[in-house]
């Protein structure tokens, strides 16, 4: 425990606890609609720091990251519809999956030398060729729809994912902890550093002997295969999933919008940014209702202007500024 | 539209993420005049690739050339808020319901020997060749083209030589942009538009060009050509709804063994 | 009007009411808080601004049928699940007791799970897929036929159309989007088919993305299988480029028997014009002889004069009536109270072809009948089932190179 918070500036430690003391009651006094949006929050963020790694960590950049979700989602799903296995078991299918879709993609780009962007447009490739595929996959329903089973609200069971929203909320909230830690573990080990030295300069970390194509191929792996758990839960929360949205390219933006706008390759950035984001889209609806506004489109506009304004002018993101102004300045690098 | 990318990436480096929704905007300028002025859509093209050469011309001066030197996902994101900020002003301004333009020809076709050709896209197809071709000529003869092209080949070698590359780079971007327009007028005479067919033809337009090769003009030519026959066949040949996959088989295909494209160059 | 004089009406209104021999109509008095989810925004925009339309004229027909008010509140889900979830748990919040939406089938999904933990009626509009009514739920109702259903009608009305024209395609191409909806006909049709004798046989199955930008090589595939009559599903879209490839590649068949939206639609007939005639569409519809049916016709085109009435103004329509009816024998805005009283609606007098609004166990409307339209002159008029309709069908249809 001591070697995980070591090098943590103490005030950065306490201001996580004191958000973890919150998020850990917020459920006792938030309304239906509250719980949903912080559950989509927590979703993003999860989702964005499984992003992150690929990112921000190995700098490589992943437009189709809804390839993941969506195969972790209908892996799990299909199993448990078909063979009614708990998702706690289709999840190993899921990350076997995922890890193995990750790491094809990371062999055939890296092998090939496909970089920047390029690589982005491979993954939007692979994505597309997913939704595609899905939709002819007659095993998972194809295009009319994969439903899963509904029990009763009633009662809770982990086991097989079925209940109340708040038990999905804190499940999302101890994955978007526990992803949080492994990042933190994997950003100061060697591995860290290494990620850090092909990010800013591959050359030179060849120069050194770091051996490029194993560590980026490991930062993929691990990104595909986190975010396989998020595409579970999210199958189990909603209940339904279709090839055509849950593969489409906006979802693979929708997940990483957070991390940009919060801070790639920044611990906090994900949530952070996932937090601003949705907190934004809520509020600009929000204000619209109070101006009474009710034409459609509005609300996107605004909230594109936002977007907008916030790279052009912060261009790292929201966070490290953030981090200055509340003094939480990392010691040495990052 | 291809070539429209192709000249902006090959050029500015800035990947357009924003280029199905301003060809968007450019079918609905093209319906605007004809409506208002019963201007044919290949008539409009004209001052409609002028309107959007404007647009992208002040769009990179005040956006985009500050970006240049960000990484990618920075300029992804400038791009991405510009094309959702486009659609739905469209989505405002216009309303959601798909809306065409007729025109006298809109449903003639040639028939030649078993083949029956449409000869909206006939028409269509003339015009864009007849646009690469000045583009072409532009870029390889006149003097303000072979500035662009110096500076695509080396931005610092341009600098000391005293070319103003922002400006350069604007008018690039304008140029790409012009193209755009054309080709939003060109395909107002064969489709409808909605505020919602944008991101499809971005995405379109990548395959199209990294396939043929970024930063070639004839490869965006060659890339468009062979994308329309595979999809054609695959959809022939397999099964028609799939027949995307076949146009992304090919770009996965391309980017692995050859990268700058079919007749793309080397350095990228 | 100043404060006195406003008080002082106040106190007149509040004195009537107390004085009134109805305690019944004090609780009536407040207004059913409606939350309506659709899509206003994003893809499915055009659809759920027309759904809109329904709504728009609803409030006016139903104080003139004596129905208590609704209060409307809209959420736009923006063609998104996250975003109808989210929209939905706020209209809760905000005091909605009873839900309508959505149209599409993933965000309705969404929405009535919702619904279902939050014990707060859905009324679903339009949305066919079958699972939804299929998971037990007790708060969700559906006035909507699911595919099995729109394809048994589209069947029958077939054989109706055939026996009064005397005419008969012998083979047929089965051309489909390849989404939800058109999976689901696609997959239903050969089992429903068997159930009925048709005059003729499927020769070729085509299935197309719902992206596509453009359908030459489909219809050429269709044009080549040599079949008299195409059988489509199909978006509005879709439509519109096929019947253009139809008259390019100059293929006129016999009959085109749609069994979804797009042929009938306004924009359909006002871009192809006199290329617009002819088309049969097998669709949830409404009885053009029914009263209400004529009440909603006259506040719809006074309130859009350039549009025609169409399923996705029916059908939002009648959950709002649905709604008002329930809560007018419930008298009480308790979401259970509410569904317990649309669990036993039985609505004779509405607008939807068939004996009338009511559901299963299920929640299901099983008694909806679907209608067969055709184009004529840029209208539609219903030509099957008999006691439907209003017009007699044409087949076959007139060669598009001679109109």
């Amino acid at each position: 425990m001591g070697r995980v918070l070591e090098g943590v500036p103490r005030r950065g430690l306490a201001l996580a606890a004191a958000v973890l003391a919150l998020l850990l009651v917020f459920p006792f006094f938030a309304s239906g609609y509250l719980l949903a949006v912080a559950f989509l929050i927590l979703y993003f963020a999860y989702v964005g720091q499984a992003w992150n790694i690929m990112m921000g960590f190995a700098g490589q950049l992943s437009l189709g990251h809804s390839l993941y979700v969506g195969l972790g989602a209908y892996a799990a799903a299909a199993l448990y519809v078909h063979f009614g296995l708990s998702p706690w078991l289709g999840l190993g299918a899921s990350l076997l999956l995922c890890a193995a879709a990750g790491a094809v993609i990371g062999i055939l780009a890296f092998r090939f030398g496909v970089a920047g962007v390029y690589f982005a447009i491979l993954t939007i490739a692979f994505a597309e060729f997913a939704r595609i595929g899905f939709d002819h996959f007659n095993w998972v329903r194809g295009s009319s729809g994969l439903f899963l089973p509904v029990a009763s609200y009633a009662k809770n069971d982990l086991w097989n994912l079925r209940g109340s929203p708040t038990m999905f909320y804190y499940l999302m909230l101890a994955l978007t902890v526990g992803a949080f830690i492994v990042c933190h573990l994997l950003l100061r080990s060697r591995m860290g550093y290494y990620w850090l030295a092909i990010r800013e300069s591959p050359e030179a970390a060849q120069a050194l002997g770091v051996n490029l194509f194993r560590y980026k191929m490991i930062a993929v792996v691990i990104s595909a295969a986190m975010t396989a758990v998020g595409g579970v839960v999210y199958a189990f929360y909603y209940n339904n999933l279709f090839p055509e949205q849950i593969f489409h390219i906006s979802r693979s933006i929708e997940l990483i919008l957070g991390p940009i706008i919060g801070g790639i390759g920044t611990l906090a950035g994900p949530i952070v940014g996932a937090f601003l984001l949705t907190g934004l889209a809520e509020g600009l609806r929000e204000l619209m209702l109070r101006l009474g506004i009710e034409l459609p489109g509005v609300k996107q506009v605004f909230y594109g202007l936002c977007l907008l304004a916030v790279v052009m002018f912060l261009p790292d993101g929201v966070w490290p500024p953030l981090a200055r102004a509340l003094g939480l300045e990392r010691k040495a690098r990052d | 539209m291809a070539l429209g990318l192709s000249v902006i990436f090959g050029v500015v480096r800035v990947v357009n993420f924003a280029h199905g929704e301003m060809m968007a905007l450019a079918m609905y300028l093209t319906l605007a005049l004809f409506t208002a002025l019963k201007l044919d859509p290949l008539v409009s093209l004209v001052p409609v690739a002028a309107a959007l050469f404007v647009f992208g011309y002040l769009l990179q001066l005040a956006l985009i050339n500050p970006f240049i030197n960000r990484p990618e996902h920075s300029q992804f994101m400038l791009l991405v808020a510009v094309a959702l900020i486009l659609v739905n002003l469209q989505l405002i301004v216009f309303g959601p319901d798909a809306q065409g333009v007729r025109t006298a020809y809109s449903f003639d076709s040639f028939q030649l020997g078993p083949l029956i050709v449409d000869a909206a896209k006939v028409y269509a197809a003339a015009a864009a060749l007849i646009v690469a071709a000045a583009l072409f000529a532009f870029f390889r003869f006149t003097l303000l083209g072979k500035a662009i092209r110096a500076c695509a080949d080396n931005y610092q070698g341009a600098l000391v030589v005293g070319l103003d590359v922002k400006r350069l780079y604007a008018l690039t971007f304008g140029i790409g942009a012009a193209c755009v327009g054309a080709a939003g007028a060109m395909l107002m005479a064969i489709i409808d538009v909605t505020p919602a067919i944008g991101p499809a033809y971005t995405l379109l337009a990548f395959v199209i060009v990294i396939t043929g090769g970024l930063g070639s003009m004839m490869g965006a030519l060659l890339g468009g050509l062979l994308i329309g026959v595979t999809e054609a066949l695959g959809g022939v040949l397999f099964v028609p709804s799939a027949k995307s996959m076949f146009a992304f088989g090919l770009l996965v295909l391309v980017l692995l063994f050859r990268p700058q494209g079919i007749l793309g160059r080397k350095h990228l | 009007m100043d404060r006195r004089t406003f008080s002082r009406n106040m106190a007149l209104v509040g004195a009537a009411t107390a004085l009134s021999p109805f305690g019944i109509v004090r609780a009536q008095a407040q207004k059913l808080k409606v939350g309506v989810l659709l899509p206003r925004s994003g893809v499915q925009a055009g659809i759920g601004q027309d759904c809109h339309r329904g709504v728009e004229v609803a409030a006016g027909i139903l104080r003139e049928l004596g129905y208590p008010a609704l209060e409307i509140m809209s959420g736009d889900t923006e063609s998104n699940v996250d975003v109808a979830r989210a929209r939905a748990e706020r209209l809760i919040s905000d005091g909605a007791q009873l839900l309508v939406g959505a149209f599409d089938s993933g965000q309705t999904t969404a929405i009535a799970q919702v619904a279902e933990q939050r014990g707060v009626p859905l009324i679903i509009n339009v949305a066919a897929a079958p699972p939804i009514t299929e998971q037990g739920y007790k708060f969700v109702f559906r006035n909507f036929p699911t595919a099995p259903v729109i394809l048994r009608d589209a069947f029958a009305n077939q054989l109706e159309i055939f026996s009064m024209t005397g005419q008969a395609p012998k083979t047929c191409v089965f051309m489909h989007v390849n989404d939800t909806f058109g999976v689901a006909m696609q997959k239903g049709f050969t089992g429903v088919m068997s159930k009925f004798t048709m005059p003729y046989k499927v020769v070729d199955t085509i299935a197309y993305d719902p992206a596509a930008r453009d359908l030459s090589v489909e219809v050429a595939k269709a044009k080549a299988s040599g079949a008299e009559a195409l059988i489509m599903v199909s978006r509005l879209n879709d439509a519109i480029l096929i019947t253009r490839e139809l008259v390019k590649q100059r293929w006129d068949p016999l009959a085109v028997l749609s069994m979804g939206p797009g042929w009938y639609e306004d924009q359909y007939l006002k871009t192809l014009g006199k290329l617009g005639d002819g088309p049969l569409s097998f669709v949830p519809w409404y009885d053009p002889n029914k009263k209400l049916t004529k009440q909603l016709e006259a506040a719809h085109h006074k309130a859009y004069p350039d549009i025609n009435l169409n399923t996705n103004h029916v059908y939002t329509f009648e959950a709002l009536l649905v709604a008002a009816d329930a809560f007018k024998r419930a008298g009480s805005t308790d979401p259970k109270a509410l569904a317990d009283a649309i669990r036993a609606t039985s609505i004779k007098d509405n607008v939807s072809p068939g004996p009338g609004i009511q559901f299963d166990a299920k929640g299901q409307n099983d008694k909806l009948k679907n209608s067969a339209i055709q184009n004529r002159g840029g209208k539609l008029v219903t030509v099957a089932p008999k006691d439907a309709a209003n017009a007699k069908p044409e087949v076959p249809m007139r060669p598009y190179s001679k109109r």
